[in-house]
């Protein structure tokens, strides 16, 4: 276990040191001058002599990518140059919001969609089952964003259940505001969680351990919700873990559309306004959460199920 | 073992005796047809303004109303579905090519090699796909090539490793090793043998793809950061929407609507197709 753990963790290290790389290289390879690109339109004289310095720009390219890396691992992603306040702590600022909705997105999603999945595993072909089947394939298909459009006609503009912008004011307020965006970005999660516990739950009931339980004449509800469920939600850790980057994304729309602050909003903003140091900090930022949380999910999937080790 | 006429025949009566194939079936051919014939379709010119009549609900001239140009929203709306195929096909493709080449390489070349571009698989998959395409956006600026290249650039990884996967599996395939004494040459065996033993995979995986690339153009063009205006796209339609999202709702409801089917057309079209194409890869997803 130790050493898939160390070899995982090695891998996520690997692929993060290439990905910064290539950011870093993508940065040099736009034509023109990367501190008038950084800077944009309100580069002064004295402002571009400063990043130049800062930037090292006048020492050769993988001398200039050593010196990114050194601040990297110190936590400085550079300064804004708009705020002259530090990247990091101004990226650090608006995680928070973001991973708030992710994690009530997904925890709703989640939930639901394993009842769903089990409760159609444990009643297969019957009328439920279709629907649950019918509903999967529906929820699956609607992107996160159209449905924040829609839930927001529809609830927040012309019902007005919930409110239509903001991240709001203490814990019931905040919660109140969680609702529309949590529903847009979990609900294709919920079908798409429903056919993967469905599926992998039908595959457990039909192994011996599962006969085993029934022949020893333990309660059918027993046997489903402890001893298939607990093995059959194994897929659903590792589809989580890898769909941190979806849900990163669908988290940005839902920012937009319902004006919350978070690091969506933060990379919006900072295009319109050419902000790109914060641009580059918020992706190599998001970037490593998605790494660390699909080799964590790895990580769990092995922890929780031996075969998986060798697998990899 | 090319896919000959009569096969390809089989397949798509497989699909259309599937009931949700079939929907999709109408579904992905009506997008298209109206795509296609567009010009003639479109009631009034999609980007002609008429400021006369703003901001109006549905009505006989106007199915889906008309936005805060006066222009004519059902006729955006059947343009935008020509700029999202324009974009989902070329990248798509596009994708698969790349994707398909590169996997073939992994999975029959040395292994350093395969090494490396798994590494490289992996690399472009640990960027969140929003914000990878936000970065380049910021970098070189909107536009419709922009779009096409991240979607493109963004899912190679998925091709490469499902043709490297079959590569590897096909490559101590009985007929390949009989190839191999032979004496066939490398290009022989990959491109006359293995090739149309992937290609259908990977089609599958392309027709499932494509709403996923849909949804990404109009996100962009929704954020202001796809397709530039006037240009209709679904994106443009809900930006429009949703900044006059009190006033009228049928700039929302015309560019949701579209995604929505377009996304569950190709889906059914998808997963029957694999149905039909190749049953095992119902466990693989």
């Amino acid at each position: 276990m130790l050493l898939y753990a160390t070899r995982r963790f090695g891998l996520a290290l690997l692929i993060l040191i290439v990905a910064v790389t290539v950011m870093f290289l993508m940065i040099r390879a736009v034509p023109g001058d990367p501190v008038q690109i950084m800077l944009g339109p309100r580069a002064t004289p004295e402002l571009q002599a400063r990043l130049t310095a800062e930037l090292a720009l006048d020492q050769p390219i993988w001398k200039q990518l050593l010196i990114f890396y050194g601040n990297l691992v110190q936590g400085d992603l550079g300064i804004d140059v708009f705020s002259g306040r530090s990247v990091t702590a101004i990226v650090f600022e608006q995680l928070p919001h973001t991973l708030a909705l992710i994690f009530a997105s997904i925890l709703w999603s989640a939930l639901l969609g394993i009842g769903l999945g089990a409760y159609a595993a444990a009643h297969p072909n019957t009328l439920i089952d279709r629907i649950a089947a019918a509903l999967s394939v529906s929820f699956v298909a609607a992107p996160a964003f159209v449905v924040a459009l829609l839930s927001l006609l529809i609830f927040a503009v012309h019902l007005q259940w919930f409110p239509a912008i903001g991240a709001g004011e203490g814990f019931w307020g905040r919660l109140d505001h969680l609702v529309l965006p949590a529903f847009a970005i979990g609900l294709s999660w919920v079908g798409y969680i429903a056919r993967l516990v469905r599926a992998s739950m039908l595959e457990v009931m039909g192994e011996s351990h599962i006969r085993t339980a029934r022949a020893f004449g333990i309660h059918e509800r027993r046997v489903v919700m402890v001893y298939a469920l607990r093995i059959a939600i194994l897929p659903v850790v590792t589809v989580i873990g890898v769909g941190m980057g979806f849900l990163l994304s669908s988290a940005v729309f839902a920012e937009i559309v319902f004006a919350r602050p978070g690091l969506g909003k933060l990379v919006i903003d900072s295009i319109t306004t050419r902000n790109y140091p914060i641009v580059m900090g918020s992706v190599l930022i998001s970037t490593g959460l998605f790494v660390v949380s699909t080799a964590l999910a790895d990580l769990i999937n092995a922890w929780l199920d031996p075969r998986a080790r060798t697998a990899a | 073992m090319a896919k000959s006429r009569s096969e390809l025949g089989q397949i798509v009566t497989g699909v259309a005796r599937d009931p949700l194939g079939l929907m999709g079936l109408i579904i992905v051919g009506t997008i298209v047809f109206c795509a296609i014939f567009a010009y003639w379709i479109v009631p009034f010119d999609p980007v002609g303004m008429n400021i006369k009549d703003r901001l109006q609900g549905p009505s006989w001239t106007h199915l889906l109303g008309t936005d805060q140009l006066g222009r004519d929203t059902f006729s955006r709306v059947i343009a935008g579905g020509q700029v999202a195929l324009q974009v989902a096909l070329p990248a798509v493709f596009g994708a698969m090519a790349i994707g398909l080449t590169l996997g073939m390489i992994a999975g029959y070349g040395p292994k350093w090699l395969d090494n490396l571009l798994m590494l490289f698989f992996d690399t472009i998959r640990s960027f969140p796909t929003v914000m990878f395409a936000l970065a380049v956006v910021a970098l070189v600026g909107p536009s419709l090539q922009t779009v096409v290249f991240v979607v493109m650039a963004t899912s190679i990884p998925t091709y490469g490793r499902v043709a490297r996967t079959q590569t590897l599996t096909l490559r101590n395939s009985e007929f390949i090793l009989a190839e191999r004494s032979m004496g066939a040459s490398m290009k022989r065996i990959l491109g006359v043998h293995m090739l149309p033993n992937i290609v259908g995979v990977l089609a599958v995986l392309a027709a499932m793809d494509i709403p996923t690339v849909i949804a990404l153009e109009a996100g962009l063009s929704f954020l202001g950061l796809g397709v530039k205006p006037p240009t209709p796209s679904w994106g443009a339609l809900l930006k429009d929407g949703y900044s006059l999202i009190r006033q009228t709702p049928w700039l929302v409801v015309g560019g949701g609507l579209p995604i929505i089917l377009a996304t569950l057309g190709f889906t059914f079209l998808g997963e029957s197709l694999r149905d039909v194409v190749d049953p095992k890869l119902r466990k693989q997803r």
